[in-house]
Order: C-alpha cells, then sequence, then structure tokens
C-alpha cells in the first residue's frame, strides 16, 4: 500500500529502531514523506554506553544526536522534538500533549500514524503516548481520521488484542534498519540484543526482517 | 565516568558544602524489570533540582561506595555508587552502574540547576 504522509509519533529515542525502522525505509523508498514527533530525548535512560560515555548530565544531549543519526539513516525527512519529560508522559496535563498531537495532525494530514498500542507497550511512556494519540485522532470525525498503525509487546497482549494485521517484509530495508539501530550507541551496544558476534545475513533476515502492526479499531 | 576515586570525590564534597545547591538524586530498576522477568518489582523514585545546604558530607565503603550529606534537618543518601564524573571542578555527578552498565543509582549536586 502506498503511503504519501507518515506521522510517527513515540515517547524515546531508540523507540523506532527494532520495530518500525524497516517499514518507514520501505514507505520513503516508494515515495512517501515522514515526521517523526518524538515526545522526550530520553533523558531519563538507564543506559549510557558500555563501558559508561553518557551521564545523566549528558545524556539528553547525546540521545538528541543518536535520534538524528537514526532518522537520517532511515530517511526520515522531518523530526520534530516536542520537548516532553521523559518517564513523565502519562502525568502530564493531557490537554497540553493531545493539543500538540491535534496540531501536528491537523498541519500534516497524514494518510498514516503509527504510536505504540495503549496497555500492551510496557512502558508506561509508550502507552500514555499510544493513548494521547489514540485520543486524539478519535476526535477527528470518523471519515477524516487516518489509519493508524500501533506497535505492541507486551507479556500475553495477543491475548487481548488478537494477532497484529499488518506484517511488513523488510529485508530490502535491514541496512537502514541496522544502521538506525546502531545510531542508539549510548542505548544498543548491549550484548543482549545485537549478540555479542556479528549476525550473518540470515540471521539479520530472521530477527528484523518482519514488522509488525495492529490496526487501531474506532468502535463504531 | 570514570571509576570511583573516593579522595576525589571527597575534596568535590568538601568543596560544596556549606551553600545553595541544587540536587538530583535518583534510584531504579527500569520500566522493563518486570517485562523481563516478572519475579521483579520495578521501582523507581527520583527528584530533581530540589534546593538544599549540607553541613558535613562523606563517601564510605570500598566500592561501590556510599555517600551520605548531612543537612540541618536530614540526610542525603545513597548506596550503589560506582562511577564519577572526573571534567566536573563544580559538581559533583556520582552515578552507580550494574554488571550491564545500566545506571541504577545516581547523586548529582550543582551550584546551578540542572
Amino acid at each position: 500500500m502506498m503511503e504519501q504522509r507518515i506521522l510517527v509519533v513515540l515517547p524515546h529515542p531508540d523507540d523506532e529502531a527494532f520495530g518500525l525502522s524497516g517499514t518507514l525505509a520501505m514507505h520513503i523508498h516508494n515515495g512517501a514523506q515522514v515526521t517523526y514527533a518524538c515526545l522526550t530525548l530520553g533523558e531519563m535512560g538507564r543506559n549510557m554506553g558500555i563501558p559508561p560515555f553518557a551521564t545523566r548530565v549528558t545524556l539528553p544531549a547525546i540521545r538528541k544526536m543518536e535520534l538524528e543519526s537514526s532518522c537520517q539513516a532511515i530517511g526520515i525527512q522531518d523530526l520534530r522534538l516536542l520537548g516532553f519529560h521523559d518517564k513523565m508522559i502519562e502525568f502530564e496535563d493531557q490537554n497540553v500533549l493531545d493539543t500538540r498531537i491535534g496540531e501536528l495532525l491537523k498541519e500534516l494530514n497524514p494518510s498514516l500514524v503509527v504510536t505504540f498500542y495503549p496497555g500492551y507497550s510496557v512502558h508506561p511512556d509508550h502507552d500514555a503516548c499510544g493513548a494521547a494519540v489514540i485520543r486524539t485522532v478519535g476526535k477527528l470525525p470518523a471519515s477524516e481520521r487516518p489509519v493508524v498503525h500501533c506497535l505492541a509487546f507486551s507479556r500475553d497482549h495477543e491475548q487481548a488484542i488478537g494477532k497484529p494485521d499488518v506484517h511488513y517484509d523488510v529485508r530490502a530495508f535491514l541496512k537502514q534498519k541496522v544502521a538506525s539501530i546502531e545510531s542508539h550507541r549510548s542505548q544498543f551496544q548491549a550484548a543482549e540484543l545485537l549478540g555479542k558476534n556479528e549476525l550473518s545475513q540470515q540471521e539479520l533476515e530472521a530477527r528484523f526482517g518482519t514488522e509488525r502492526f495492529w490496526t487501531y479499531r474506532y468502535p463504531s | 565516568m570514570q571509576l570511583i576515586q573516593p579522595i576525589k570525590v571527597q575534596q568535590l564534597i568538601d568543596k560544596l558544602k556549606d551553600q545553595e545547591l541544587y540536587v538530583h538524586i535518583e534510584q531504579t530498576t527500569g520500566a522493563y524489570a518486570a517485562h523481563m522477568d516478572s519475579s521483579k518489582h520495578p521501582a523507581s523514585s527520583f527528584l530533581t533540582n530540589a534546593r538544599i545546604r549540607y553541613s558535613h558530607g562523606a563517601i564510605s565503603g570500598n566500592g561501590p561506595y556510599r555517600v551520605g550529606l548531612k543537612m540541618t534537618h536530614g540526610w542525603v543518601y545513597s548506596e550503589g555508587l560506582t562511577h564519577y564524573e572526573d571534567m566536573e571542578t563544580e559538581r559533583l555527578i556520582l552515578a552507580g552502574h550494574d554488571s550491564q552498565g545500566k545506571l541504577i543509582v545516581a547523586l548529582q549536586l550543582s551550584p546551578k540547576p540542572f
């Protein structure tokens, strides 16, 4: 499916890397314009590099650079840093959040919006970000709503929301995806993620070659 | 960040005493603790840019280290500190990293807000 204009709303630099970067690179390759609204700088993150090269004080600036580098790797044309405080999205004034997201929807009129599935995305910021997007899109008349694709990965999420209905084969865009992941140096050096040894092309394709989304269904 | 050298940290603690400071104190298991291991109980707290003044402070232990700062009406306490920022001369930036390098505790003091 051809997407013309995509709005991505996620709370942390690096939230795009594993679940979404291949899909975005694919859509951009097919001519889409992508705006990525990142709510925070991830300044409360626990990963500081191994050995630590960031500190609580330097982390926001480092993660901003990492995010810019990731966006460049993916080909994202428009990055918006919304300036909310990491870990505090669920406590933020909902009107302030919804207004910012509503302004972006109005300005960009996207055909597709991508965010986290509220309630099934583990981190409170993920859930609160997804809830704000779902709320704000839901305020639009049904005929004007963009399609919303959600990421979800909580334990047992499929019991509640079923299997993802959108699957993209992103094997042709693994170069961009791996470059996006590697951009977030302070976050993803850990052996737990990319493995200690260089992965073969086959292993890469098996682990990162498919991206999956749930289309959000508004009650009619 | 470098591994803590207690003498250097003590010098900074002494330098910053008896003045108005901004403190950032934090402890966290990370938001993913229970997602990775359901027996874990995620917990964290932070406080940023509260103003404090202490009359006496010390670093203690053999690593990971503990720091206590004595204030007029109470104490600031932090355990599990492993690293300090050796480039800082006017601020004290301390953190504790676990075996995977993740931050689990932080204590920072500065004459200016963080």
